[in-house]
């Protein structure tokens, strides 16, 4: 699934013109970015929660020359998926 | 924020549309997508991240409250990958 589907979503459920839908998509996910720019938290019940989250520096290691190197303190973004998308997923019999 | 601060904040920059409408569009992207990883779909956002169903495999689990052993079965996870521009974002502010 891409944006292009979610916006043919809305326009097929919700009923505004592909324009609209399009506007309107980019504006959610680009006012998600902005948040999560700003070091701030998004929770969305019934889906997950995401997070940035600050990393203190470490001692990394070049896997190809063995070389010793320190990764430095940076800030990273995680998804904490809800109990309900969790649940969601396993609805059906796994087959493997 | 929550999903009424996401839709307050999209509503502010949309003056043409009401509040009840972000809402229901909000909520209609969020039950899309989950409606397509339950379908074992992969959702790739650009310049956002893509979402993945990632399987994990039956194991041996103990409850904690009782000590007792059982067994977990084979599970489907939800996989979040942050986009190489959004991950730069937030690594670069601040």
């Amino acid at each position: 699934m891409t944006k292009a589907e979610i916006i043919e979503q809305i326009y097929e459920k919700v009923g505004f013109s592909k324009k609209e839908s399009s506007e309107i998509v980019e504006l959610v996910f680009d006012t998600m970015k902005e948040t999560l720019e700003k070091g701030e938290k998004i929770k969305i019940s019934g889906f997950g929660n995401f997070v940035v989250r600050a990393k203190r520096p470490r001692v990394g290691r070049n896997p190809q020359t063995g070389e010793e190197i320190e990764i430095s303190a940076r800030r990273v973004l995680t998804f904490r998926p809800s109990q309900v998308l969790k649940q969601a997923l396993n609805k059906s019999e796994i087959v493997s | 924020m929550n999903k009424s601060d996401l839709v307050q904040a999209v509503t502010s920059k949309l003056p043409t549309l009401a509040a009840k409408d972000v809402e229901v569009i909000v909520n209609t992207i969020f039950d899309s997508m989950t409606r397509s990883l339950s379908q074992g779909d992969r959702i790739e956002i650009r310049g956002f991240g893509s979402f993945e169903v990632r399987v994990r495999k039956p194991r041996q689990g103990r409850n904690p409250k009782t000590g007792r052993s059982v067994q977990v079965g084979t599970r489907r996870v939800p996989f979040f990958k942050v986009g190489k521009e959004l991950k730069e974002k937030v690594n670069n502010h601040g």
